[in-house]
């Protein structure tokens, strides 16, 4: 499926709309991150509302699903208003996150529908992504498993022995998408542990590769349908360049915009200043 | 009396199994036997190696059981239980709380089962590091004939478990007619008067030898499953005992069978003096025969027989 013009305005208004939604949630869920889960914001609603990825809200373990593995727990915060918007769980939720009888909270885990796996503890999901792409294979089911990791998360070691075991083993129906915000908590990543150019260091382990503007609803889009229509015969890496902090100027600057909150009294002047 | 690994056992037993139900994934991170070759041969499908990754291994075992598949991950005791330690937890333990997810974790090598590679291949904290996690079983067999029973159980009984094998061919303890129910979790080999040694694999048979010699008129009980047995059972067993002896390979102090009997005694309110042997707070860097280790760590047949000796003189 192509998007036309007006697909792509409405997809805007939702990703603005979830920019918002997801502001407002750290304006009362301050343990949030907030940063991390900005700029990822396109991915989600390109994968949810783009016709992208199957679900089914009313049962999110249909077996018909496609598998959407969340490695990056702390950083998906902006899932929350899209899942509740889906009625994937009551929206009232999103008032109460990380308050006594929520759902939500600071890190999303097995209990909030939509969510597959735990979260929180980074490095695992690539793998267990890749144990559910082996079964789907097995069972001979369309389906297909979609990762997303941070680039930070890329250090570790786990995620390589995963690449390592799609590209020899050619899951061409896993789909690892990285939000390639360029920071991890302490430091830009590229003063951490470099590991641009990452594509070229990943094609070379079997991989169909490609780099794209995470901001960029068409090009996401493009990208994401082309590869979950046709197989490549491969597993497919996808780059999203994504900048960490997304829409708020003075996280879009600071190298630990990670552990940066946005006081409460602020949240509603950001908002006014989100395009 | 057949000797025999407790793998070959287990593996030959699961092949067969594997024939006729498609539902099982066997996943080794580079580590094999010749009765795995079986396996792998007339399974391809779904063996897999996932090469020298014991975290991918555990990952790849998560992801197949989350989609409905029995899965064992084959590996080193040391390397599957704590290499991967935090996969184990996070995507085994705490994801139980969600799915059923059937992973078998064969940990080969327990105890000092490799006794010339040192303290990386030796596994003496196994037991009580598997047990500190909720949700996982602990399965510790003394011998073959018990991890042959031990087959249809874990496709029967979905959920995580590690299964620690001894890397020795061992004769059997148990038969046709003497085989132990795996939900009861212990087996009391002899019933004794005042002492009664309470071992867990490979240890069982060296306590048999020192209760046996003698006529030490102790009692025996071999332990094969450590989170999961039937405590009233033990405690019954366990009440008319003065003294009760644990011994294990493995670390002591921490969460072995010290720990299970120890807290099965306090909480039944049981006034048996307890004695522990096991590996003090030390690696091995000794090199010999294992028995030979065994001895200087105060763990030999003479050893467990001078403890019931001493115990009785009292």
């Amino acid at each position: 499926m192509k998007l036309n013009r007006q697909d792509k305005l409405t997809l805007k208004d939702k990703a603005l709309e979830v920019r918002r939604e997801t502001l407002r949630i750290h304006g009362t869920a301050q343990g949030t991150r907030i940063a991390s889960s900005l700029s990822p914001v396109e991915i989600f609603v390109v994968l949810y509302y783009g016709k992208i990825l199957a679900y089914d809200p009313a049962n999110p373990q249909w077996p018909g699903r496609d598998r959407l593995i969340v490695s990056k727990g702390h950083g998906s915060i902006c899932l929350y208003p899209i899942l509740g918007d889906l009625g994937f769980f009551d929206r009232r939720q999103l008032d109460i996150v990380c308050q006594k009888d929520a759902i939500l909270g600071a890190i999303p885990d097995p209990h909030v529908p939509g969510y597959e796996t735990i979260n929180g503890s980074l490095g695992h999901g690539l793998g267990v992504a890749c144990g559910m792409a082996i079964a789907l294979r097995a069972q001979r089911r369309p389906q297909k498993v979609f990762a997303i990791l941070g680039d930070g998360e890329m250090s570790e070691g786990s995620v390589w022995e995963a690449i390592m075991f799609a590209g020899h083993h050619r899951l061409d129906n896993l789909i690892f998408i990285v939000d390639n915000n360029k920071a991890c908590m302490l430091d830009f990543c590229k003063n951490v542990i470099d590991i641009e150019p990452i594509e070229k260091k990943i094609k070379p382990f079997g991989w169909t590769v490609k780099r794209v503007d995470g901001h960029d609803i068409g090009k996401l889009h493009a990208a994401l349908s082309a590869f979950k229509d046709q197989s490549t015969g491969k597993p497919i890496f996808l780059l999203a360049d994504t900048i960490k902090g997304k829409g708020v100027a003075e996280l879009e600057t600071d190298p630990m915009s990670h552990t940066r909150n946005i006081h409460p009294g602020d949240i509603e002047a950001v908002i006014g200043r989100l395009k | 009396m057949t000797m025999k690994t407790m793998r070959d056992a287990f593996l030959d037993g699961l092949t067969d199994r594997m024939q006729t139900d498609n539902s099982i994934f066997f996943l080794a991170a580079d580590f094999g036997a010749p009765a795995l070759d079986k396996l792998r041969q007339s399974c391809p499908d779904r063996f897999i190696n996932v090469g020298i990754a014991e975290q991918n291994l555990i990952n790849i075992a998560s992801g197949l059981a989350l989609e409905g598949f029995s899965v064992y991950a084959y590996a080193i005791a040391p390397f599957i239980s704590m290499r991967a330690f935090e996969q184990i937890r996070n995507n085994l333990s705490i994801m139980s709380k969600f799915h059923r997810l059937n992973v078998n974790m064969i940990g080969v090598g327990a105890g000092l089962s490799y006794p010339v590679s040192g303290p990386t291949h030796h596994c003496l904290e196994d037991i009580s590091v598997m047990r500190t996690l909720p949700n996982i079983d602990v399965f510790c067999p003394s011998d073959w004939v018990l991890c042959d029973k031990f087959i249809d159980y874990s496709i029967d009984n979905k959920g995580p478990k590690y299964l620690r094998f001894d890397g020795a061919a061992l004769p059997p303890i148990y038969s046709d007619t003497k085989v132990p129910e795996i939900n009861k979790g212990f087996y009391q080999l002899i019933q004794g008067k005042d002492t009664c040694v309470v071992s867990t694999g490979y240890m069982t048979h060296t306590a048999l030898s020192a209760v046996n010699s003698e006529n030490t008129g102790a009692g025996l009980i071999d332990m094969f499953y450590l989170r999961h047995f039937d405590e009233q059972a033990l405690i019954a067993a366990l009440r008319n005992y003065k003294t009760i002896i644990t011994v294990e390979e493995g670390f002591i102090d921490k969460a072995g069978l010290d720990c299970v009997i120890s807290n099965l005694l306090r909480k039944a309110g049981l006034n048996c003096k307890l004695i522990t042997m096991g590996f003090k707070d030390n690696y091995v860097f000794e090199l010999g025969p294992r028995d030979y280790l065994h001895e200087i760590s105060g763990l030999s047949a003479a050893g467990i027989f001078k403890a019931i000796q001493a115990a009785a003189d009292k």
